[in-house]
């Protein structure tokens, strides 16, 4: 198109004033705007819902199905062991999202963008976690009811099921702000997705989310018992009456995991939330 | 009082190879409404200098002034009276040009209301009426150009920062940009460009600022910096490289400094005092020596002579030079 295209009359060149005004308001709004953005996201394309609701429930059916047959685990049925495991690896996963996300605003000059709007500081952080607890929240009511069709059971009555789910969103949404800053730090997409999954293996899988970390050998064994992602499914598993009857609590984190969680969560969030302010406004494209 | 001003700015990058220094004392003055065009090669320091004035970084040292207010401490004030267009145009794939702006206007805290109907109104002066509600994944790099800079208008700013705006597009899109811009300015908006190209810079800018290093070498309009370097060139083209050292010699006698010789040997010219006089001289002497000319002319300087003139090197970098300076492009 060569044809010259006359922008709107800028008859005076007063900037348009705010119609919001004051830090909480335009804290809110701008938190919801890249909220409403980054779900448009997730409407216009559907591969990453399609992922985020077949990804779990090929995990739910491929253990219980697979490994179901064989794996014993005494006093429990491995269905309703397996459950909070799987719960707590899809959501950590989910979580790395996050940092793919921000580092591909970053390639695409649109932090640069936001970076240059009158907008509240942590607005796009705030968006990018809140969208991505969606999503995750997604995959869980997915894996709920993929769970209650192979046959699981929750056994502690409604409000404690609640709260383990309450409980494993809680710690997707403190780890997103890891993962924000890892993204903003590594600043490539592909990056992020390849190490993510490095670390991110080995970290649920040597853990009680599979398997009791008694039947690991001995130094997996010590390790899966520290891991926070042990006191997550611990946690999980408690608040669903899931644990194996006779299990051995050895750590700290083993014997009280709803309360080592709370303290993780709070640990993650007071750290990682003001590093990803801080380095959100020193980030600049290229 | 400009309505930009810059005194001091450094800024240096840790590199592979050592400190970049990015911006080492870069002084600049923008007149309110008028364009300034920032012109240099890779690596001069450009993007840096816009970088810094529409606060995405923050230089080592130096002060600037937007609109009379300080960039470095109150940021956020300036954010609100100026629209800044980076080098890629950054627009979100997935939500359609109308979204895209509603976005942008929200985030200048217009309100939602006012926010659509500011991005209705954009995207109909840009012609995308009918483009406007599809996501932007399917548009061209026009396209999407067109809905970067109309980002940069919705709060009807006072200043605009672009950098690099038409880089990448094709020449019909471009000049299609750039009759947008140069309507955008008769409204009074005052305009930072960064630029490669020395026709943009031509064509666009009232005032030119040559960056070579992270500093300005040479301002003032186009003429003035093509007056500076004065005279006429007198150029040739060589039917033979094997002629090159003979043609060279002719041009070294009448020209008033060495002759530039182009790598395949076979283009030459020369700055001249007097063009129809040298450029009759010069071809009485090369035909007594039988030199034979493809095509022999006079022209008046481009902005590439006065870039060449003022810094040894020629703005437009090649390939190789491309290379080299790309890794000093990093910014943050």
């Amino acid at each position: 198109m060569t044809t010259a295209i006359s922008p709107p009359a800028q008859s005076s060149h007063e900037p348009y004033q705010p119609e919001v005004n004051g830090a909480l308001a335009t804290w809110f709004a701008d938190g919801w705007t890249v909220t409403w953005r980054n779900l448009s996201k997730i409407k216009r394309s559907p591969d990453m819902l399609i992922f985020a609701v077949l990804q779990p429930i090929m995990f739910v059916l491929l253990f219980s199905q697979v490994y179901g047959g064989i794996i014993q685990i005494e006093g429990s049925d491995y269905t309703n062991f397996l459950m909070a495991g799987i719960f707590a690896q899809t959501v950590v996963f989910g979580s790395t999202f996050s940092g793919a996300a921000m580092a591909q605003d970053l390639k695409e000059g649109l932090i640069d963008r936001f970076r240059t709007l009158p907008m509240s500081p942590s607005a796009v952080l705030i968006g990018r976690t809140n969208s991505d607890l969606c999503l995750n929240g997604i995959s869980m009511v997915i894996m709920i009811l993929t769970g209650f069709a192979v046959g699981w059971r929750f056994t502690n009555g409604v409000p404690s099921f609640l709260a383990g789910v309450g409980l494993l969103l809680l710690f997707s949404y403190a780890f997103s702000w890891v993962m924000a800053l890892l993204g903003m730090v590594v600043r490539t997409p592909e990056t992020i997705n390849n190490a993510s999954f490095m670390i991110l293996f080995p970290i649920t899988f040597i853990s009680n989310a599979f398997v009791p970390a008694e039947s690991l050998p001995r130094p997996l064994e010590i390790f899966a018992n520290w891991n926070p992602v042990s006191a997550l499914v611990q946690a999980a598993r408690d608040l669903f009456g899931n644990t194996q009857e006779g299990m051995v609590r050895d750590t700290f984190g083993i014997q009280y995991p709803v309360i080592t969680v709370f303290i993780g969560v709070t640990l993650l969030l007071v750290i990682f939330v003001p590093l990803c302010i801080r380095q959100f406004a020193r980030t600049s494209s290229r | 009082m400009p309505i930009i001003e810059a005194r001091g700015l450094t800024k240096t990058y840790p590199s592979k190879s050592g400190t970049v220094h990015a911006l080492s004392g870069l002084d600049l003055d923008v007149p309110e409404g008028t364009v300034k065009g920032l012109l240099g090669p890779n690596g001069a320091g450009k993007t840096t200098t816009v970088k810094v004035l529409n606060t995405l970084i923050r230089p080592d040292s130096g002060t600037a002034t937007v609109d009379g207010i300080n960039v470095l401490s109150n940021p956020q004030g300036v954010r609100r009276i100026i629209g800044a267009s980076g080098q890629y145009a950054a627009v979100d794939e997935n939500l359609t040009g109308l979204e895209n702006l509603e976005m942008v206007g929200r985030l200048y805290h217009l309100g939602i209301k006012r926010s659509r109907v500011r991005a209705a109104e954009l995207i109909e002066a840009f012609g995308l009426t009918d483009a406007g509600s599809r996501p932007v994944k399917g548009f061209s790099g026009g396209m999407r150009r067109r809905i970067d800079l109309a980002g940069a208008l919705v709060n009807n700013p006072r200043i605009l920062f672009l950098d690099e705006p038409t880089t990448g597009l094709d020449p019909r899109s471009r000049i299609g940009l750039w009759e947008t811009i140069n309507d955008l300015v008769k409204g009074g908006t005052t305009v930072l460009l960064t630029t490669q190209y020395l026709e943009e810079a031509d064509y666009l800018a009232d005032h030119i600022s040559v960056i070579d290093s992270g500093r300005v070498i040479a301002s003032g309009t186009s003429d003035e910096l093509k007056a500076q370097i004065g005279g006429h060139r007198v150029v040739v083209s060589l039917v033979r490289d094997t002629d090159s050292d003979a043609a060279r010699s002719v041009l070294a006698h009448y020209g008033t400094a060495d002759p530039t010789v182009s790598d395949d040997r076979r283009q030459l010219d020369v700055t001249v005092d007097e063009g129809p006089v040298a450029l009759q001289r010069v071809l009485a002497d090369l035909d007594s020596q039988g030199v034979a000319l493809h095509d022999a002319g006079m022209r008046r300087p481009t902005l590439d002579d006065v870039f060449l003139t003022l810094t040894g090197h020629r703005a437009e970098a090649t390939e190789e030079d491309n290379d080299s300076t790309q890794d000093q492009e990093i910014s943050a």
